[in-house]
């Protein structure tokens, strides 16, 4: 590995006013790229993988491996006719769009990609500098406010399009975008607490405290679920697709949306994708790092990326698994299942982390283990009450997918590793079972009478 | 420090300036026949109904306004998650109470059915 030597000085890059202005410019630059460039091979990535588990092949023509299809889709959209609609408020009807894709943008300037590199440069003197835009003290904060600035656009847009089905997609993606946020300000706030900062790098960099097993996803795993499935909702992502479902809405905020105008609304979809999930991965995952990334600060991008990468495919993943939820379902989901779960999940930290500091430094994971457990026995106690309450819901018959009537060693060991992680489930059949009993005879007593 | 921000400032010029010409782009390259049908509002392709802009539903109204109360509870624990440490008990002790006050304050909602969508 290359370094400085003894006797080359190094100079603070946020102190010297060229190297400042020009490490903004270049980074600034380099992460437009970047977000452009993952932004057009997301949308691949996302045809290409939902093709493979719908059991078809995706886009496959344009280029090798149909790599340049988001060229040809591109210059599609560019000869497209532009229509305005001539009813519609023209200047909020052009501005919408903006307003949607800017803030998707602007919200990554705060996450750092890497750690601080010392790099030469042609003076012969080194330079430390971040590899991020910006290093805020109050980060997660930007995060908070950027990402709220898109719900104007969507509303805007819905509105100004004077088309009914706009103007619901519109309404109903500020009710859920507005819903879903206050899960997601509660899942940010277990991060701040456990790293004592609001700045991202230290958030970051606090990860690293373990390799690994110091990611805060091990620290509250609670959290770090909700604050998934806060910003799947947040960018609209299926199955909470619900202001642009199709099947209902003609695609909602953006159908009257046509040309590049409708491409700013796709851009602002995808790079939301990728900022969420550099958001997810950095305030959860670690960002940065893994094992022995100190001694390769250059790197970090690249573990940051593949993160990135995984949260992605996870989220293409949802989306071929679930089905859309019904919006009231949805809102029900929102306030009565996140919100309440998230104010669990920061109530676990505090309590955790007080009861930690003030019995020992090093009890912090027995602390959160036995905090874990007695959330666990409760959450079991109310699951268990409410199995067998309206019996479309619990499923009573065991639906056997996979049939291990196999020869040899690996099916019984198979059935003892089901027999062993199965029980649970066991005794949840049986008491749905007994009670759905114990309704129908009721029901039947009650026909009798 | 709002200097601190200034280098933000590029990206904010990249990303305005990328969609202004974005914007405009089909508009300058595209073709544009309009015609009095293309430019009504799409309704499924049935000559469109009334106006667009009505009144709106009250329960998104009222959406709203839950969040906006929720919101605020919601910012006032960042403060104190940057220093809850350094308060140690006497920290969790108050943020308890506040919590509790919260707590109530959306079971009572939930039991009006202020939470209910319909």
């Amino acid at each position: 590995m290359f370094g400085p030597g003894e006797s080359s000085t190094i100079i603070e890059c946020s102190g010297d006013i060229t190297c400042h202005t020009l490490h903004a410019i270049l980074t600034s630059g380099l992460l437009f790229f970047v977000l452009l460039t993952a932004f057009a091979y997301t949308t691949v990535l996302e045809r290409r993988f939902l093709g493979s588990l719908q059991s078809r092949i995706g886009p496959n023509r344009a280029g090798p491996w149909g790599l340049l299809q988001p060229v040809a889709d591109g210059i599609k959209l560019i000869f497209k006719e532009d229509v305005t609609p001539s009813s519609a408020e023209k200047v909020i009807f052009w501005l919408a769009p903006m307003i949607k894709v800017i803030p998707v943008l602007l919200v990554v300037a705060v996450i750092p990609l890497g750690p601080r590199i010392t790099i030469p440069w042609f003076d012969g003197k080194w330079y430390r500098m971040d590899q991020g835009l910006i290093d805020v003290n109050v980060g997660v904060l930007w995060l908070l406010a950027i990402t709220s600035i898109g719900i104007y656009g969507v509303v805007l847009a819905g509105w100004s399009s004077n088309n009914k089905y706009a103007m619901l997609g519109g309404l109903r993606s500020s009710a859920q975008m507005v819903s879903y946020e206050l899960s997601m300000g509660l899942a940010v706030v277990v991060p701040v607490m456990l790293s004592g900062s609001m700045s991202i790098t230290d958030i970051i960099e606090k990860q690293n405290a373990t390799p690994i097993l110091g990611w805060f996803v091990f620290q509250n795993p609670l959290a770090a679920v909700v604050l998934f499935v806060a910003l799947l909702a947040e960018v609209n992502r299926s199955p909470f697709d619900m202001p642009e479902a199709e099947q209902e809405l003609t695609a909602g905020y953006h159908s009257e949306y046509s040309g590049m105008k409708f491409a700013l609304f796709f851009m602002a979809e995808y790079i939301g994708m990728v900022a969420v999930s550099m958001i997810g991965a950095g305030l959860y995952l670690g960002g940065y790092h893994f094992i022995g990334i100190e001694k390769a600060p250059l790197l970090g991008p690249v573990v940051y990326s593949a993160k990135v990468f995984l949260l992605l495919l996870g989220m293409i993943w949802v989306r071929a698994t679930l089905p859309r939820i019904r919006y009231d379902r949805l809102m029900a989901f929102g306030w009565k299942v996140m919100l309440p779960l998230a104010l669990v999940a920061v109530a676990w930290t505090a309590v955790t982390v007080i009861v930690a500091d003030e019995l020992d430094e090093q009890s912090v994971n027995v602390v959160g283990s036995v905090v874990l457990l007695v959330l666990t026995l409760g959450g079991l106690a109310v699951w268990l009450s409410r199995i067998g309450r309206k019996p479309e819901q619990a499923s009573v018959h065991r639906v056997e997918v996979v049939t291990l009537g196999g020869q040899g060693v690996g099916a019984p060991a198979l059935h003892t590793l089901d027999r062993l992680f199965g029980w649970p489930m066991s005794i949840v059949n049986l008491l749905a079972r007994r009670r759905l009993q114990q309704q129908d005879s009721d029901t039947h007593r009650d026909n009798a009478d | 420090m709002l200097s601190d921000y200034a280098p933000a400032a590029a990206l904010l010029i990249l990303a305005v300036g990328m969609s202004f010409v974005i914007l405009f782009m089909s508009r300058l390259l595209g073709p544009y026949r309009p015609t009095a049908r293309k430019l009504a509002p799409y309704e499924s392709g049935m000559q469109p109904y009334g106006p667009a802009i009505r009144r709106i539903p009250v329960k998104f109204y009222r959406v709203a306004v839950l969040f906006i109360l929720f919101d605020i509870e919601i910012i006032f624990f960042l403060p104190w998650a940057v220093i809850f440490r350094d308060l140690g008990v006497y920290g969790l002790v108050v943020m308890g109470m506040f919590f509790f006050i919260l707590a109530v304050g959306f079971l009572y909602e939930w039991k009006v059915g202020g939470l209910e969508w319909e």
